[in-house]
């Protein structure tokens, strides 16, 4: 079985409408880039890591390629399949069949967990939705979960708030696991937990991943632990991909200004790490009127007038490695 | 060796809740030298946070101080009563909390914020406090300081917010600076620049910085000293090259060892288990239940800090059987 382009993103592109504030008329005034054009592939048991900071349009891409939201234009394709196609298209049952093949692990498990359910009735409910499992092998099943995940059974009576942050990410995981999915996307998975919690957190999906051959779509602004568990990243800002290589060759040699401030912000646990060379000043602009050309211009300390005036697209410099940036 | 500035001694500090009494800082001591850039490490719960709120008595209830020592210039704090304790808030020991969203309050601009702090302690012309309001927005970088002391909190971005927070903690130049995870809430870029903003402010004002983080690469960057609490104990003293490069005791070796790189790849250590509840707390050392050293002794006596070599402090009975790695080995 070929393991390549497991999942491809073809342009796409999510602009969210902003409205003015009228009380009896509603007038559109702009909207927000938050996905502007971006095209990347997952392969087959690898870990695809989508980095930027906040409002770069990462969890919208989660969103999107989960069809949680539609794209205002561009396709995704799952295993061959056009998934914005499909769902408009096939049936329930088709709909159900493409939804077990994909999951989500969130941000934050103690919004994502309902507080009324028992966590067999959390981890079990997937089976209910699909029917794949025979309902006398289903509380065996759960059994098997939480064991995978690291949990005992006797949690299974329990209720979310009888559970530590890390337990809970935990259980999350377990429910992701139930349908037997072959993708999961794991939207900053760990940056609600302690620091001691988070390594338990990342060892497991790595485990999970070995052991199932699952592909992940991995978000997270923490580029520390980005280097830690995947294989490939795509560094965002403003809603566009501006790097896309293997991890170490992108940490270890970074083409784009972004990409190189970015890592020179994080700081190193060593205090004989060395200090930092430059330092990105400004903020990040409004997405609602992102600045013309190449998004970074207006921070890049590279920029000539050429980055003000067209928009470079990703090209690839070195075998895997794509940067979008005039001047790299 | 710098002058103490701040002595903390066998500080106790408990919430009387209804499900039982919490021991958030139990007996904890450390100091603060003057000038130094302290760090203040552990995991939520740990008693960081607590530590700080009971040296400038702001513990909300049901949180006490039941029993301790804290002193600052050779003052005992918790012999003061509150007017003098206002007094030294701001003018002596300020603090920066983690959001600075939830600690400016919304309704006023940012004139007014600074303004109050400014006449609360000091008597000044509305001229000349126009003037320090500028100068102190100039001073933690914040652009077009005329125009924008007239705007609220809501129109400026975290990053922003947070030099007013800053300004408003250093509006009185005071001695003793604590900063509370000031950068949790901020995207990697602009903590990079907030704290770059303090180091330079900290040289400048000469003040004494308390940095409390969770994040070993901001106390490996920022400090020359640290402390590891868990679980409302100190269980390590150090300096921090010391520290990262021996550490004694097990739970800071596996601190380290948990957190990932991003200069290299490595494998992450797991420490096993959870933090523990501090209504009942594990007894004697408190990390017992989850180190893979621990012996019959430690879960009977809680182990008491003993230096084990010039500045390097640790609560631990086996820190002599067991040899841990740093991070560069």
């Amino acid at each position: 079985m070929d393991d390549s382009n497991f999942v491809q993103v073809r342009n796409l592109v999510k602009y969210f409408p902003v409205y003015s504030r009228g009380v009896l008329t509603k007038k559109q005034i702009g909207q927000v880039h938050a996905v502007d054009n971006i095209s990347f592939d997952i392969n087959r048991r690898e870990t695809f890591a989508l980095v930027g900071e906040s409002g770069c349009g990462k969890t919208t891409t989660a969103r999107l390629i989960l069809n949680l939201i539609e794209p205002t234009s561009g396709e995704v394709f799952i295993d061959g399949e056009n998934i914005y196609e499909k769902f408009k298209s096939a049936d329930k049952e088709e709909k159900l069949k493409l939804r077990r093949k994909m999951q989500m692990i969130f941000q934050n498990p103690y919004g994502s967990l309902d507080p009324r359910m028992t966590v067999n009735d959390i981890i079990s409910e997937p089976f209910v939705i699909h029917q794949h499992v025979a309902k006398e092998k289903r509380q065996e099943r759960v059994y098997e979960l939480l064991n995978l995940v690291g949990l005992e059974e006797y949690h299974a009576e329990r209720y979310p708030h009888e559970f530590s942050g890390g337990q809970r990410q935990r259980i999350c995981i377990a429910r992701a696991l139930a349908v037997e999915p072959e993708f999961i996307v794991a939207d900053e998975p760990v940056s609600s937990l302690d620091v001691s919690i988070r390594a338990q957190i990342l060892n497991l999906l790595g485990d999970l991943q070995k052991i199932m051959g699952l592909s992940f779509l991995y978000i997270s602004h923490d580029l520390s632990s980005v280097r830690q568990i995947s294989q490939r990243v795509g560094v965002m800002y403003l809603g566009e991909i501006v790097e896309l290589a293997d991890t170490d060759e992108l940490f270890d040699n970074p083409l784009h200004p972004y990409t190189q401030a970015l890592i020179e912000a994080v700081p190193i646990p060593d205090p004989k790490a060395k200090g930092i060379k430059a330092r990105l000043l400004g903020e990040v602009p409004s997405p609602i009127t992102p600045p013309s050309g190449c998004r970074f211009n207006p921070r890049c300390p590279f920029a000539k007038t050429v980055c003000a005036e067209r928009r470079p697209g990703l090209t690839e410099v070195k075998s895997g490695h794509f940067v979008a940036c005039a001047q790299a | 060796m710098a002058e103490t500035l701040l002595k903390i001694e066998g500080l106790k500090t408990y919430f009387f809740t209804e499900a039982g009494i919490v021991k958030a800082v139990d007996n904890v001591s450390f100091d603060v030298r003057k000038g130094e850039s302290l760090g203040l490490v552990g995991e939520s719960g740990s008693g960081k946070t607590v530590t700080a709120l009971s040296v400038l008595r702001i513990v909300p209830k049901p949180g006490k101080i039941v029993e301790g020592k804290i002193e600052f210039k050779g003052e005992d704090l918790l012999e003061k009563n509150e007017t003098e304790m206002q007094a030294m808030r701001g003018r002596e020991i300020a603090i920066i909390f983690q959001d600075p969203s939830s600690s400016l309050n919304p309704i006023f601009n940012v004139e007014t914020q600074l303004r109050d702090v400014l006449l609360a302690h000091e008597k000044i012309s509305k001229e000349e406090c126009r003037k320090k309001i500028i100068d102190l927005m100039n001073l933690v970088g914040i652009p077009e300081a005329e125009i924008r002391m007239r705007e609220f909190p809501h129109q400026f971005s975290g990053g922003m917010k947070q030099r007013v927070a800053i300004a408003r903690a250093l509006a009185l130049q005071p001695t003793l600076l604590f900063a509370d995870e000031p950068t949790t809430s901020l995207d990697v870029t602009i903590q990079a620049q907030v704290l770059d903003l303090l180091e330079e402010l900290k040289k400048k004002l000469g003040m004494s910085l308390v940095m409390i983080t969770h994040d070993m690469g901001i106390i490996a960057k920022m400090t020359t000293r640290v402390v590891v609490m868990y679980a409302g104990n100190v269980c390590e003293i150090a300096k921090t090259e010391d520290l990262y490069e021996h550490p004694r005791h097990p739970y800071t070796a596996l601190l380290l060892a948990a957190v990932p790189r991003l200069d290299r790849k490595k494998k992450l250590r797991i420490i096993p288990g959870n933090i523990p509840n501090l209504i009942e707390p594990p007894s004697g050392c408190r990390f017992h239940p989850r180190c893979e050293y621990a012996t019959g002794k430690c879960a009977e006596e809680p182990p008491v800090l003993e230096e084990v070599e010039p500045e390097h402090f640790v609560a631990c009975y086996e820190w002599k059987n067991i040899s841990l790695k740093g991070e560069n080995h």
